[in-house]
């Protein structure tokens, strides 16, 4: 398959505030393309323009080979959209919302009882009868709104912070739908403030900040930019926790800009040059006096990538672990 | 969402979408347009058997008001230029039940908004036009049993529409008028966005509703506030209505009453055009 996805110097103002401000993104068709970013990185807004919600202010963005501006209904029938907030009728059951947007997806009387069925028991949710989605719990609503924009099977699904409000179960079973969409030839473009879910879905992270793209690649070629490795150390005394992260970074040769240090006994150092830096790193501590009670040499995550590309690491500390 | 997650949802519903047929002619637009106004228009009409007890007070408040002007105040109101309150009031509360269904479609306007629904709408291949064709069908379809019932109760306590013909034609004015504060709530529910000020709306209904021909005839107020109160189009309405109906019209009035039957097509076509433009360009402003 072609490109799923071709956008071309998108640029959406609100205001006088530039929220889009020139961003390409591209999807091979049945990839799956993660959208990361910050709050207010412009995620949604991107979304949104690219589901025909929202009519950008400059740049070309095609969608499934059609022109979002000039056919918005054709790029219509080719897409579905779980948006960031749920979006299914409260009053009305599990099925009737289903069947109520199986018909406006035109099918027929039967065949949009028959979709809503699979779709229920898809997401899991066959066995909530009548019950309205007011009395749905977050995960359950969540599930809904996933069904929903999958009625056609679409082509390109875009899904906005798909997980939020999720239980681990609830996240992998969204997962495992989106991943069983994928080999069915769908593309998928998602946001999230979950890295591992980006690593675990995506074949390319895209990162945001300011509407402007700040990185993308694989997950692999990203975490690798940033500067390889990451050598965790667990002191014995959390008093000389910044000492034995300030000697270790010096023996370490660390790169400038490197993670700050862990909290309590725990010290993160990112690491130059693999070789013998365990021992000498050790060496160094046990002359200083510094007992050290654990080691781990291990790539960077893509965590400490998107925090180093957001420029948002020197924060870590201040958020709770 | 456990075993079958994993399955690919490959289905026939897949197979049709990916096919898709060429670009429709306009024939089938029009036709999927209407198709797609009533699916909108059937949530509604679900959502009325999902709550009955919510329908049912929406259609019982217009007759305890009804009930109310009657039992509680008709006893010291006298038409001017004769005739029985009762008959008087009737068409004033179906009147008064027309201009409530203001607040039910900005309501549901509102609600459908806030809650990312219009956004599923127009995410969706259908007829853009069918999110508000289907709120017009729906409210219309809900005012025309509303008006029913009130009739119905107005008949209980005695009123009768002299003949069946203008009768019809009675209620097809007041939908008319209805038809104006549809396109007006739903300029006001997109305008708005917020359930609060929904309230607002609520409030400021009354003393539309009041400052007309409703419950009291025009010629009792004074000089200024009856000109004002004839010009209502609600009073408009409630003027030809009455008349429609063989019921008493209270004595007085200027050129707006003497001209109401005029003005019940007039003004509710005028507000319709008006406000039909104005929610038209709020929609596309959802885009912005
Ligand atoms: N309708 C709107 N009117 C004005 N400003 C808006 C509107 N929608 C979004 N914005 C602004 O655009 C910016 C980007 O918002 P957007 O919702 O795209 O961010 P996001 O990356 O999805 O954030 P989050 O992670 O919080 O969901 C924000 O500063 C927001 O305030
Ligand atoms: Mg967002």
């Amino acid at each position: 398959m072609g490109t799923a996805v071709q956008v071309r110097g998108l640029v959406k103002r609100y205001g006088a505030q530039v929220v889009l401000d020139g961003v390409d993104l591209e999807v091979a068709g049945g990839s799956v393309c993660a959208l990361l970013g910050p709050n207010g990185a412009g995620k949604t807004t991107t979304v949104r323009v690219l589901t025909t919600l929202v009519r950008p202010d400059g740049g070309r963005v095609e969608v499934a080979g059609v022109d979002v501006a000039a056919h918005p209904r054709e790029v219509r029938r080719r897409i579905g959209l779980v948006g960031q907030q749920p979006a299914v009728d409260d009053v009305l059951g599990a099925r009737e919302n289903l069947v109520l947007f199986a018909r406006l997806h035109h099918l027929g009387r039967r065949a949009a009882r028959r979709r809503a069925d699979e779709l229920l028991e898809l997401v899991g949710l066959g066995d909530t009868g009548g019950k309205p989605a007011r009395q749905f719990s977050g995960g359950m609503r969540r599930r809904l709104d996933i069904a929903a924009g999958l009625v056609l099977a679409p082509q390109v699904l875009f899904l906005d912070e798909p997980t939020t409000g999720l239980d681990p179960a609830g996240r992998r079973d969204v997962w495992d739908a989106v991943l069983g969409l994928v080999r069915g030839g769908t593309t998928v473009l998602l946001t999230t403030q979950y890295l591992d879910e980006a690593e675990q879905l995506a074949d390319d992270v895209c990162v945001l900040d300011g509407g402007r793209v700040v990185a993308r690649g694989t997950p692999r070629e990203l975490t690798a930019a940033v500067g390889g490795d990451r050598l965790e150390l667990v002191v014995d005394d959390p008093a000389r926790a910044a000492e034995a992260a300030d000697l270790a970074e010096r023996v370490a040769g660390a790169s400038p800009g490197a993670p700050p240090p862990g909290r309590g006994t725990r010290v993160t150092v990112a690491v130059a040059r693999r070789p013998g830096v365990v021992g000498d790193v050790v060496r160094a501590l046990d002359d200083a006096g510094i007992a050290v009670d654990d080691v781990l040499l291990r790539p960077a995550t893509l965590d400490e990538a998107y925090l180093r590309i957001t420029g948002r690491d020197e924060q870590r500390t201040e958020v709770p672990a | 969402m456990t075993a079958p997650t994993t399955a690919t949802p490959t289905t026939p519903a897949t197979t049709a979408a990916r096919d898709l047929p060429a670009a429709e002619g306009w024939t089938d637009r029009l036709r999927w347009a209407v198709a797609d106004a009533f699916a909108v228009a059937a949530r509604d009409v679900a959502h009325w058997r999902r709550q009955p007890g919510a329908l049912l007070v929406g259609l019982l408040f217009p007759v305890l008001m009804l009930v109310m002007f009657l039992y509680l105040l008709g006893g010291g109101m006298a038409v001017p230029g004769g005739g029985s309150y009762r008959d008087f009031l009737v068409p004033g509360v179906l009147g008064l039940a027309v201009v409530f269904g203001l607040e039910a479609t900005m309501t549901a306007v509102v609600t459908d908004v806030g809650r990312g629904i219009t956004d599923r709408f127009r995410s969706m291949p259908m007829a853009p036009s069918a999110v508000v064709a289907g709120r017009c069908l729906a409210d219309l379809a809900l005012s025309a049993v509303g008006l029913a019932v009130l009739a119905l109760a107005g008949v209980l306590v005695g009123w009768r529409p002299d003949e069946a013909g203008p009768a019809v034609v009675a209620f097809g004015l007041l939908l008319l008028l209805r038809l104006a504060f549809l396109w007006l709530g739903i300029w006001l529910g997109l305008l708005v966005k917020d359930p609060a000020s929904v309230a607002a709306v609520q409030i400021l209904v009354w003393p539309f509703a009041f400052l007309s021909n409703a419950f009291v005839a025009t010629s009792t107020m004074p000089g200024w506030l009856a000109t004002v109160a004839e010009w209502n189009p609600l009073a408009a309405t409630v003027t030809a209505v009455r008349e429609l109906f063989g019921d008493p019209v209270g004595a007085g009035g200027g050129w707006a009453t003497e001209h109401a039957t005029l003005l019940a097509v007039v003004w509710p076509v005028v507000l319709s055009v008006v406000f039909a433009t104005l929610a038209v360009r709020r929609w596309q402003g959802l885009s912005r």
